[in-house]
């Protein structure tokens, strides 16, 4: 078996929550909770879950734009958790990241050229041809006009935006993307177009992606493997025909029932499971199962002992005392 | 089922320096008590501009604006375009009422919950703060907001964005409205949450036989929602239908390309998805051809390049069912299967 692009083992990140006079801290907010997950070479696995549920916040601290709290960080076998500042730099070009916000994501002051150019010029690298023809050449590559080199980013749409930061993420031929909701600001039909981007590449350079999203459709569209989260915890992991097919954790089976389908006849005779209440607070979760406040199979023994995750079949991980 | 609201050839376009922006253009629908009407349409469609216009809530100095909003209330008909400011602000809120995206900006951060659907229900009706209280807590125990007495007390802040969108839509009900628009009601809230808003929604429009306009772009919450759905591109409705008619017998091309380019989460595959190419045009100083034409991947098979010369009027193609194509019925059914 070959060495996974990224590995990460007992993921932990809490943030303090600072409060009173003196900024003393009140305890803290457990994003992440002791998280693993591992991306193949050229695999997409796909990171879902509702707002609150630690995704973004496992997606950064991968990229380390977080410092992990505990847990630790392979990147291609080599262990990346405590590296900072310089050490960083080298792998920070093998992994890239695109956001979610095309509008915010671009600095509005420089042109689209300097935008892809800057990350050559940060590691220090002339590109075979001159910088300006490898621009263009990304450019081109993504599906915009090579000749807008000089526009700025306020005369693209919300689309072309988001093939710009695609752009960059891919200017130092990266074996790894974080990809933090890609195409949830964009309009349907335009995100269509993106996805397909990111699959026509990924196909041409081999990339991986981990794939950050609430969208469950296009997660199921474009992941190899799929892994649900709920308040910092892994709920579910399995492959992703399987997961969409055969959900195990009470969690995912309400996620997938609540996601509207675009038919009528079966989406008004299918059968929907509504949770009660709303998400707790990641400062104080839940005792036991995080999830037993909201579960309709929740039982004593939920409320007390957190499930650990099991490997019910093959690749197929539920943490669940009473899975389906 | 009643007739409730209809609309007669509503333009609304904003002058600009570049020239003037046709925001929406000649829309024509009609919408019955207890029925449901979904508008559908990317960013810059219309779907939005013609509400707030029809709700008389557009900017009156900066949009110009021309047609009939008739809106048949319990107080017999009016039409809301020309009549006064005044006649329209009595209608509102009372009559007519609107939910919005985004929760936390529709409501006031600095007065408590209960107290901002209490005004709402003192401005059209005769009764004290304590009443107005009474009734605000009654509504929001019929949003499913638990311990409503207690929390009707508390500010935005303090709830969750599906229970500010549950006082949200305590507010809208609070004087039993006939006309409730509701624009991207769940967009911003995940879609279990979302789930819950849609199921109250539908309940309440039981309860009360409200006529709703649902403005989306999610396909998937029309599906579920709709008896009716306008399809709506670059200002205009391109397509309007029975939602059975519209999801299995689509008639524009533009409609048919929506449904093809969006995955779903109970057909596991992985082919390429079939995206619509381009982007939606400029609304300003539009030519004189069907707005679609650009994007469209049948525009070719119509003799003449009439897609590019002429705009298609919206016309039957078949019974109860409007497409803008000259494209005939026939030739769509064969190029949609």
């Amino acid at each position: 078996m070959s060495t996974p692009i990224l590995e990460i083992k007992g993921l932990t990140k809490h943030f303090p929550v600072s409060g009173g006079a003196f900024g003393k801290s009140k305890g803290s907010v457990k994003a992440v909770d002791g998280v693993d997950i591992t991306v193949m070479p050229g695999e997409t696995v796909g990171l879902v879950g509702e707002s609150g549920c630690g995704k973004t916040t496992v997606g950064r601290t991968v990229m380390k734009l977080y410092e992990p709290t505990s847990g630790q960080i392979f990147f291609d076998g080599e262990e990346i958790t405590n590296l900072r500042g310089r050490a960083m730099k080298p792998i920070r070009s093998k992994m890239q990241m695109i956001f979610q916000d095309p509008y915010s994501s671009l600095n509005p002051r420089h042109t689209v050229g300097r935008i892809i150019s800057s990350s050559f010029e940060i590691h220090g690298i002339n590109p075979d041809g001159g910088t300006k023809v490898a621009v263009q050449e990304l450019l081109e590559r993504v599906g915009l006009n090579p000749e807008h080199i000089n526009r700025f980013p306020h005369e693209f749409s919300g689309g072309q935006r988001q093939r710009i930061g695609i752009a960059r993420a891919l200017a130092l031929k990266p074996k790894l993307i974080v990809a933090d909701e890609p195409v949830s600001a964009l309009d349907v039909s335009i995100q269509a177009q993106v996805v397909n981007l990111l699959d026509d590449l990924q196909k041409e350079f081999g990339l991986s992606y981990l794939f950050v999203a609430h969208d469950l459709s296009v997660v199921q569209h474009i992941s190899d493997r799929v892994i649900a989260m709920y308040l910092g915890k892994v709920m579910e992991e399995a492959p992703t025909a399987e997961l969409f097919a055969r959900p195990r954790h009470p969690y995912t089976k309400a996620l997938l029932s609540a996601v509207p389908i675009p038919d009528p006849r079966i989406e008004r005779s299918r059968e929907r499971i509504i949770l009660k209440g709303d998400l707790p607070s990641p400062a104080n979760p839940p005792s036991g199962c995080v999830f037993s406040t909201r579960c309709w199979k929740a039982t004593d023994l939920c409320h007390q002992i957190a499930p650990l995750p099991l490997e019910l079949t093959p690749g197929h991980r539920v943490a669940c005392h009473f899975p389906e | 089922m009643s007739n409730l609201l209809d609309v007669k050839g509503l333009n609304v376009a904003f002058p600009t320096i570049d020239g003037e922006v046709r925001a929406s253009v000649d829309l024509n629908f009609e919408l019955n008590r207890g029925e449901t009407l979904a508008i559908v349409g990317e960013s810059g469609s219309g779907k939005s501009v013609s509400s707030l216009a029809i709700m008389g809530l557009h900017n009156r100095a900066r949009t110009v604006i021309s047609g009939e909003v008739i809106l048949h209330g319990s107080k017999g008909s009016m039409e809301l375009i020309s009549a006064s400011d005044e006649t329209v602000r009595r209608l509102r809120g009372k009559e007519m009422a609107m939910i919005f995206q985004d929760p936390m900006s529709s409501l006031h951060p600095y007065y408590s919950i209960g107290a901002q659907i209490a005004e709402a229900w003192m401005i059209h009706n005769e009764g004290s703060k304590k009443d107005g209280m009474k009734r605000a807590i009654e509504m929001l125990d019929l949003v499913e907001i638990p311990s409503a007495a207690k929390r009707a007390h508390e500010f935005p802040h303090q709830f969750s964005g599906g229970m500010r969108q549950r006082a949200m839509i305590a507010m809208a009900l609070v004087n039993n409205p006939s006309l409730l628009i509701a624009d991207e009601p769940t967009t911003a809230l995940d879609v279990t949450v979302q789930a819950q808003v849609l199921q109250l929604l539908q309940d309440m429009q039981k309860e009360f036989n409200m006529g709703v306009i649902l403005i989306t772009h999610d396909l998937g919450v029309v599906a579920e929602f709709a008896d009716r759905v306008n399809v709506m591109y670059a200002g205009k409705i391109v397509e309007t239908a029975g939602v059975e008619d519209l999801y299995y017998r689509s008639m524009h091309p533009y409609t048919i390309g929506l449904l093809r380019s969006i995955p779903r989460v109970d057909q596991i595959d992985n082919h390429r998805l079939d995206a619509i190419k381009g982007a939606p045009p400029s609304l300003i100083n539009l030519p004189m051809a069907c707005s679609f034409a650009p994007r469209c991947e049948y525009a070719s098979m119509v003799p003449e390049s009439r897609c590019t010369q002429s705009q298609p009027e919206l016309e039957a193609k078949e019974s109860n069912h409007f497409a803008r194509c000259f494209l005939p019925a026939e030739r769509i059914a064969e190029l949609r299967s």
